[in-house]
């Protein structure tokens, strides 16, 4: 170095030379204490309830706007009570169920044999690639004039809204399987099959239950998106039948109701996947 | 069995070879050590062997047959244990056993046997994310032991490891070779480690990677961690550290 660079340098150092005493860096995501995670957590839940039961107590907002969580309470316990609460769950539950299962029976090949064969990845990506950015519900008045009014119609919304982000989700998670697994289970003597099976499949498993449980929430949006157009059954169906009559606090208490079995479908997935995924945590 | 390489060369981008004209002949039971400047194409060749990359021209023969492709009879393990995270100890090394459709009595057996060899019975069970990364590479070895190859091939296996754990597995790998049948190419560019471990050093060179020097090593056969102090073994460290210098200096140069 000559003697001007080193100059240079040392100028250039200047600045840093004097740091000041007892100012102490924090790493942006420092931990946080269990005890400061389970407040923090309750906050979360109590904070917007209390202010939906100061807002309506107050007075301040028309009850036939904003109901008071009691009034919802009372409504919630009342449909209950008359059976039609459970007959909506079971319709709600089922579309789901038969959706969701074929959603994931469609993307879950597709995604996986886009993740492992390449050619098969230029073939589809493209056209998946496409639709995935047509929003489903723009497809009800065509999925009616294609198959009616009746269960199929809504079926065929939820698969289409969820089918399309699952199976690139899952050719995603597929294609992450590291290279070098590939090339050892090759040298072990496993074919292709042998490997799609017992190391590409096992592998990508946590991942692709990931890809269902961010599509499942999704899945369930579209249900009662499916619901408040045409139906007869269903939490989506009971909350336009409430809308007609005005009666908000029965519209409160299926949206709680909804979010419920959203939260029970997360976190059973979420379950699934750390007992599956024990490995790889 | 007898390793032969004709003439193999490798280029993945047209016009610049990354191996040329490269001839060598490996004896049944030989322990080869290739070292090289990075950049000198060892990962290549070892890959070329395994036959996970073909070459561009060339011919790899064992025993007169041409490698077309990977397979059990030619072993091989990485720098970072690529075992499978989701398997317990005794079903990755019996992995290539289920592929070969061993019944599921003499895979257990013989596992249990290449647990012993490398000694990990009593991790049979666990799972690889609680193993040391000695202890991983251990496992990554029996697993390819497993399959009997009359090759194994080691891709600077011990690269990740601190320095007493690198002395163990080097220990380790010696005797696993004087107790198995088999034959040993390993890859490492850790000159010490490549004279200690091998009966003869290949020195590659750079842009394209060929055989610089073909170096016998001439120390006892019993080899212990005291004989990297020997003048002779000092000596030939010396010459294959000065050959590798002088390779990497060339390349820095060229780039």
């Amino acid at each position: 170095m000559t003697g001007q660079a080193a100059a240079e340098v040392a100028q250039v150092a200047m600045p840093m030379d004097d740091p000041r005493p007892g100012r102490r860096i924090r790493l942006l995501n420092s931990g946080v204490s269990a005890r400061v995670a389970w407040v923090l957590r309750a906050l979360s839940v109590a904070g917007p309830v209390a202010a939906w039961w100061a807002l309506s107590a107050g007075g301040l907002v028309d009850p036939a706007f904003l109901p008071s969580p009691a009034a919802v309470w009372t409504a919630g316990t009342e449909m209950a009570l008359s059976g039609e609460l459970w007959s909506d769950l079971t319709a709600s539950l089922g579309r789901i169920g038969l959706g969701f299962v074929l959603a994931v029976l469609i993307s879950v090949p597709l995604g996986f044999t886009m993740g492992a064969l390449p050619w098969a990845q230029a073939l589809l990506e493209p056209m998946v690639g496409l639709l995935r950015y047509l929003p489903a519900s723009a497809f009800i008045p065509l999925l009616i004039i294609w198959l009616g009014i009746g269960e199929a119609s809504k079926v065929a919304l939820l698969v289409l809204g969820v089918v399309f982000f699952n199976t690139l989700m899952t050719a995603d998670v597929v294609r992450q399987v590291p290279r070098r697994l590939l090339e050892v289970s090759a040298t072990l003597g496993a074919g292709r099959v042998r490997v799609a099976s017992r190391v590409v499949f096992p592998y990508a498993l946590p991942g692709m239950i990931d890809a269902m449980r961010v599509n499942a929430a999704a899945a369930w949006n579209f249900v009662v998106v499916a619901e408040l157009i045409a139906a007869t059954s269903g939490l989506g169906y009971r909350i336009t039948r409430a809308q007609r009559f005005l009666q908000t606090d029965r519209i409160f208490a299926i949206l709680v109701v909804i979010g419920l079995i959203g939260l029970t479908i997360d976190i059973t997935l979420r379950l699934l996947r750390g007992r599956i995924g024990r490995w790889a945590a | 069995m007898t390793l032969r390489l004709d003439g193999v060369g490798k280029e993945f981008v047209p016009g610049t070879p990354v191996l040329a004209d490269l001839d060598l002949t490996i004896a049944p039971g030989e322990f080869v050590c290739v070292v090289g400047a990075s950049g000198s194409g060892k990962s290549t060749l070892l890959s070329v062997i395994a036959g996970l990359t073909p070459p561009t021209s060339g011919r790899v023969l064992l025993d007169g047959e041409e490698v077309t492709g990977p397979g059990p009879e030619r072993g091989l393990v990485f720098q970072t244990a690529s075992l499978y995270p989701w398997r317990t100890v005794a079903r990755n090394v019996g992995f290539g056993l289920e592929a070969l459709g061993l019944p599921r009595a003499r895979r257990e057996e013989r596992v249990g046997r290449l647990l012993d060899e490398v000694g990990l019975r009593h991790l049979a069970t666990a799972l690889p994310g609680r193993l040391s990364g000695g202890q991983q590479q251990r496992v990554a070895i029996a697993r390819a032991l497993a399959c009997s190859p009359r090759v194994l091939l080691l891709d600077e296996p011990f690269g990740a490891l601190d320095v007493q754990t690198k002395e163990d597995m080097q220990l380790f790998v010696r005797q696993v070779w004087q107790d198995v049948p088999t034959t040993v190419v390993m890859v490492t560019h850790d000159v010490e480690e490549a004279v200690f471990l091998g009966e003869r050093v290949l020195v590659l060179s750079c842009d394209p990677g060929r055989i610089a020097r073909d170096l016998v090593v001439d120390l006892p056969s019993a080899r212990s961690l005291e004989d990297k102090r020997s003048a002779g073994f000092l000596a030939l460290r010396a010459e294959v550290e000065d050959l590798v210098r002088a390779e990497h200096r060339a390349h820095q140069g060229r780039v």
